[in-house]
């Protein structure tokens, strides 16, 4: 079950405690997340909503560990992430990390097979079995027919399939989506959310999506809505608050 | 080496700047080659003279004189195992523009101070046996196509008047260096046939015993022939060589400077392309960034693309060099020894990685430290 009162949960693989982060611009100080707790279990599939500048991007960077908390503490399947050094943590992305852009974010100049092949660089696996994962990855996603062809030659549906590829290419412990739909009509985009619903119930991937689209928080098992730096269960509180 | 593809796939993102900073390391590198060759070329006397041998010329100048009967006088100098002379001829052959050197040499000993040329034991009988004879070297003989056998006519600009020689001996250098232009005949003939100037020749080269009495001989030489009409100044052979080199400037010095500038603006030149593609490619580092590339793996990837532009580019333009200086001295006989050394070749290699990595390491920095969120959200 996900959880945001803070209370000890024995199970939890993502445990956040007490989040803080405060950006300073200029003079000005902006308080974009507030003591936020956070617990979710193994194989769900969490989304986050809430107005623009609510930070849920930036919670999904600090759950990512794409960048460090003012104060507070990330704790992933039993790993502190807030705690480690920037090369402990690029290591530990590679490891257990799976992310899924809006803008899908492919290199432009590798092909699709080379795109999802890239975290596996960072692997001890030998080329064939480099190869092996990318095709089933790419299978999974629907794309074998797809290998040699550039991100400038497929569709915006191909190319988020792509990303979503490269993102469980490593079988990594959890997904973050920042608007995997954003930019994408409604039909491609309930394809692509099929997709993550069957990565969540037929593979056990736990996901974590940011999205302003209720349409596709409605595929997640929880929405939780960001407001005011702090979490909170329903979208009636949220307006109420 | 699996993230060979993926630099490679970089490199060709702007096929075009990617070949046109390629060219202009190539053409630095080529004209780096051109002007090591030339700086070798003019120091080339200085690179292979021996060292256990000194000059002995007129102290006025090397274009006077010293008398022929010096040769016994020198010979009986303490630490002198041999001295020979010989005569700068300076003649034309069909046309100025052939230059070449010339010398009358003393035959019975020239061969023995000078054992670096080599030249088949039967030419050398046939050579001293011809009192018409002349010895030339490899690469003035290749330049004129002669051969063993052919007679040739010279102009003799000092002397006057057409002097014809008997080809016998071709010789070759056993170092890399030493200068196979030169083209040598019997004193005597010099002395039978011209004018004036008979009992003097250009200059000795005397051998000593051994190298560490090179100074103490030099005073010695110079002392038993001060107050005499033709004293003498002596020194070794090198310190000769690089006389003689100055006299046309400090060439080394310009050459380096010249060097300097092109490989300062190639650092620019690559500094600025590495950088723009860096800037272009920001969203893309923050994402390998996110996919767990560590910083120094970022930084590897940046400093690896820079190197690889830059190696091309210097092979390319070292081995255009190399191509260029194969066909020899382009001056028509002013740089007999033209080529361009392996080591020399090693070294515009580096050079050009050099340049590869102090263009490359800002951006390959910048690329290390840059913050993932930052980057991102240039996307």
């Amino acid at each position: 079950m996900v959880s945001i009162d803070g209370k000890e949960h024995g199970d939890s693989l993502i445990r956040v405690r007490n989040l803080n982060k405060i950006y300073r611009r200029g003079g000005e100080t902006i308080e974009v997340l507030q003591g936020l707790n956070l617990d979710v279990e193994k194989g769900e599939f969490v989304a986050f909503m809430g107005p623009s500048g609510s930070g849920k991007t930036t919670l999904l960077n600090l759950l990512g560990g794409l960048d460090t908390p003012t104060s507070g503490t990330v704790t992933v399947d039993g790993d502190e992430i807030t705690n480690m050094s920037g090369r402990h943590l690029a290591t530990w992305r590679a490891r257990h990390v799976g992310f899924i852009f809006q803008m899908y974010n492919l290199i432009p100049v590798l092909t699709a097979f080379q795109n999802v092949e890239l975290p596996l660089l960072l692997t001890k696996l030998s080329k064939a079995q480099r190869r092996k994962h990318v095709e089933t990855a790419l299978g999974l996603v629907g794309l074998t027919d797809r290998m040699k062809h550039y991100p400038r030659q497929l569709s915006g549906g191909q190319e988020q399939r792509v990303a979503i590829a490269r993102a469980i290419v490593t079988d990594p412990t959890f997904l973050l989506c920042d608007e995997p739909t954003g930019d994408l009509d409604r039909k491609v985009a309930e394809e692509i959310l099929d997709l993550l619903t069957e990565l969540e119930s037929e593979h056990g991937k736990t996901i974590l999506m940011v999205t302003h689209d209720p349409l596709a928080a409605k595929r997640a098992d929880v929405v939780l809505h960001l407001d005011k730096g702090a979490l909170i269960e329903s979208a009636e509180e949220a307006a109420a608050s | 080496m699996k993230y060979l593809p993926f630099i490679f796939r970089n490199l060709f993102r702007k096929k075009t700047r990617t070949i046109l900073t390629i060219g202009s390391i190539a053409v630095a590198l080529f004209l780096y080659g051109l002007l090591v060759t030339i700086e070798t070329a003019l120091n080339a006397g200085v690179d292979v003279a021996g060292v256990d041998r000194l000059i002995v010329r007129n102290k006025i100048s090397l274009i006077m004189p010293l008398p022929f009967s010096y040769q016994e006088r020198l010979r009986q100098i303490d630490h002198v195992s041999e001295a020979t002379f010989a005569t700068w001829f300076g003649a034309i052959y069909q046309e100025p523009k052939n230059f070449f050197p010339q010398f009358a040499i003393d035959t019975d000993s020239y061969r023995r101070l000078y054992p670096e040329f080599q030249i088949p034991d039967d030419q050398w009988q046939a050579f001293l046996a011809d009192r018409e004879g002349a010895v030339v070297g490899r690469l003035t003989a290749d330049r004129f196509e002669w051969e063993v056998g052919d007679r040739i006519p010279l102009q003799a600009s000092i002397w006057g008047g057409t002097w014809e020689f008997n080809i016998r001996a071709i010789y070759e250098g056993s170092r890399a260096g030493d200068d196979e232009s030169l083209f040598w005949f019997h004193w005597k003939y010099l002395e039978e046939r011209r004018p004036w100037g008979k009992g003097s020749v250009g200059w000795y080269t005397v051998k000593v015993d051994d190298p560490e009495h090179s100074v103490a001989v030099s005073e010695a030489i110079d002392r038993s022939f001060a107050n005499s009409p033709y004293e003498t100044s002596t020194e070794t052979e090198q310190a000769f060589a690089a006389g003689f080199a100055k006299q046309i400037g400090n060439i080394r010095m310009l050459i380096m400077s010249i060097g300097a500038v092109v490989l300062f603006t190639l650092l620019l030149v690559t500094g600025n392309t590495m950088a723009m593609a860096v800037r272009e490619r920001v969203p893309e580092l923050g994402v390998l960034k996110t996919l767990g590339f560590k910083d120094t793996t970022v930084l590897f990837l940046v400093l690896a693309e820079s190197l690889l532009i830059a190696f091309v580019g210097g092979v390319l333009g070292v081995g255009l060099a190399k191509f260029f200086t194969m066909g020899g001295d382009p001056t028509g006989g002013m740089l007999p020894v033209f080529y361009l050394s392996t080591a020399e070749m090693i070294s515009g290699i580096a050079i050009a990685l050099f340049v590869g990595l102090a263009a490359g390491s800002i951006p390959a920095l910048t690329a290390m430290n840059l913050r993932i969120v930052d980057a991102l959200r240039r996307v």
